[in-house]
């Protein structure tokens, strides 16, 4: 079995984020920037497969500028064993990373591709599910357990309610939750072993696809600040408070 | 022209989110229809013309449409596009794994968990977990979104009598099977939509003590939500993670106890209306965006609330 990530590098989840002053976006520049956490889960779960014997190659592919090296030589580092860079200076829409990551699989043929379930950055939680559609396969968003047995490919989603347990077949789109499993940290000789891995670079413009926005981004705010609170002193003062107070017990 | 909302239910009762996106597409239009796609929702397609804002509610009612396979009800959906300017969908996890699908076929891009309408073609939503606000504008032939519940209020459910209309099911070849749903019973509100939120961190150190939360949130009729450590630690089940991978709240009162607030817990709850933080750690991130905080030890203060909530009942009656 051959299995394909697709990993997007995205502003570190622990930095607070800066909105640009003249509020056309989010400072990126001289930000801390890492592996979109849940995308981690993905390749952990891919170098996982591989670890069990039931994949035998397992890649990786991110979609921005050279930069976005750095996520990939990550990625080989937890265990990848190559890497493709879609070389692309625009910040892509869900539809176009998805349609970008079909040609890939077109050219690839993987039996399975893994994601995370949402870039941290836009909150889209989007390309799995379009990726699924357009290549017609099965879809399992969320996951939070896969289990692999004879192409039979049983997995659980963490939805709303709870746990929803499904089987479905390979090739399929599965998109993968935090909980899915715990990343492993690249050790140093694994970092300096996946600087000798092959990282294939495409330019997107090569692909023939429209990869143009389709959403215009007006203007980016600041949210509404809260207004600082007080500290009370013990409990009784505390239900007084909510009781008297703000009226809401 | 009219906008299609797409039911979120159990087939047998509609999801309080189905009210709320409804909510969302009255700032859209007038002609309102809701589609509902499930198994033997006769019943369900009564109850749901009555809602007043809803002017016609076109069912799709198959054996195979039981468990929302999206793969099934998608192409259903994007069959209907052509009648419509906007699709809207709650924002929760039903709406969230189908509505991308629709997209694909359509081939538009989705506008994501808006919080706010501008105008027939500019839409508010949270990037970042909610730390920048985006304004967004687009000139696609539809517009699908997905509507976070908790920014619009639920519409009313009686005083219409729409239309109903039942479509066909078309059927696509599907290699998803579903197995099992584990649902925790619970007779306290839906976390999603209730007044009171009483959410426990890791300061609760195991699931036992979330027992103390339940014992708060049964006084005060609340639900029960959880911080992703919490989660993470196996305290307590997925389905009551609040944050940015979990669910959104807005209720009147939010009781954080234990949670230290990291910024994507805080994603989750920040619109709450009242915000109390319970926590030993007077250093906590929570204690910047309270209204009311109490730097103490959880496991004397939550007992002691109870007690004086009990004093309050008994003065009044």
């Amino acid at each position: 079995m051959k299995v394909l990530v697709a990993v997007k590098r995205v502003v570190d989840y622990k930095v607070q984020i800066r909105v640009k002053s003249d509020n056309s976006g989010v400072e990126t520049q001289n930000v801390k920037m890492s592996v979109n956490p849940p995308d981690e889960n993905a390749i952990e779960e891919a170098v996982k497969l591989k670890e069990q014997g039931l994949a035998n190659e397992i890649i990786s592919v991110s979609i921005g500028d050279d930069k976005s090296q750095d996520v990939l030589r990550t990625s080989m580092a937890m265990g990848i064993d190559r890497s493709i860079l879609v070389k692309s200076q625009n910040t892509l829409e869900p539809l176009a990373v998805a349609k970008t990551l079909k040609i890939i699989i077109d050219k690839e043929k993987p039996d399975l591709v893994l994601m995370g379930k949402q870039a941290i950055d836009d909150d889209s939680n989007q390309t799995g599910q379009i990726l699924s559609a357009l290549l017609n396969w099965p879809q399992g968003c969320f996951i939070s357990n896969l289990k692999i047995e004879n192409n039979k490919v049983f997995i659980s989603r963490e939805i709303d309610e709870g746990i929803e347990n499904l089987e479905t077949s390979l090739p399929a789109v599965l998109t993968c939750d935090l909980r899915l499993n715990t990343p492993r940290f690249a050790s140093l000789p694994n970092i300096m072993k996946a600087k000798k891995k092959p990282l294939e670079t495409i330019d997107i413009d090569t692909l023939g696809i429209d990869t143009s926005s389709k959403i215009k981004t007006l203007k980016v705010i600041d949210p509404p600040k809260r207004k600082a609170g007080i500290m009370v002193n013990d409990v009784k003062e505390l239900v007084q408070k909510l009781k008297y107070e703000a009226k809401v017990i | 022209m009219s906008v299609l909302v797409v039911a979120e239910h159990d087939n047998k009762n509609l999801k309080s989110s189905t009210l709320n996106t409804i909510s969302a597409a009255k700032k859209l239009s007038e002609d309102i229809h809701l589609l509902i796609l499930g198994n033997k929702i006769e019943d369900l397609a009564k109850s749901s013309k009555s809602i007043q804002l809803v002017k016609k509610v076109i069912i799709c009612d198959h054996e195979k449409l039981e468990n929302q396979i999206p793969e099934l009800s998608s192409p259903i959906i994007s069959n209907l596009a052509e009648n419509y300017s906007h699709i809207l969908a709650p924002s929760s996890t039903f709406g969230k794994n189908l509505l991308p699908r629709v997209s694909a076929l359509l081939d538009v891009t989705q506008i994501s968990d808006i919080i706010g309408i501008e105008s027939q073609d500019t839409f508010i939503r949270p990037i970042y977990a909610g730390n920048a606000i985006s304004y967004v504008q687009t000139d696609q032939k539809i517009n699908l979104m997905t509507v976070r519940p908790t920014s619009f209020e639920k519409c009313e459910e009686t005083g219409g009598d729409a239309a109903v209309e039942n479509i066909s099911f078309i059927d696509s070849e599907v290699k998803t099977t579903f197995v099992s749903r584990e649902v925790s019973k619970s007779d306290r509100p839906e976390l999603g939509n209730a007044r009171v939120v009483v959410s426990g961190g890791r300061g609760l150190e195991n699931s036992d003590n979330f027992k103390l939360l339940y014992d708060l949130a049964d006084k005060l009729n609340a639900a029960v939500g959880a911080s992703r450590a919490a989660v993470d630690s196996g305290y307590i089940g997925n389905e009551y993670q609040v944050g940015q991978t979990g669910k959104m709240v807005a209720p009147e009162l939010y009781i954080a106890v234990g949670i230290s607030g990291a910024i994507q817990h805080l994603a989750g709850m920040k619109e709450s209306k009242v915000i109390v933080a319970i926590n030993k750690d007077l250093e906590a991130p929570i204690f910047n965006i309270a209204d009311y905080g109490l730097s103490s030890d959880l496991f004397q203060a939550i007992p002691e609330i109870i007690k004086e909530l009990d004093l309050l009942n008994q003065i009044e009656s």
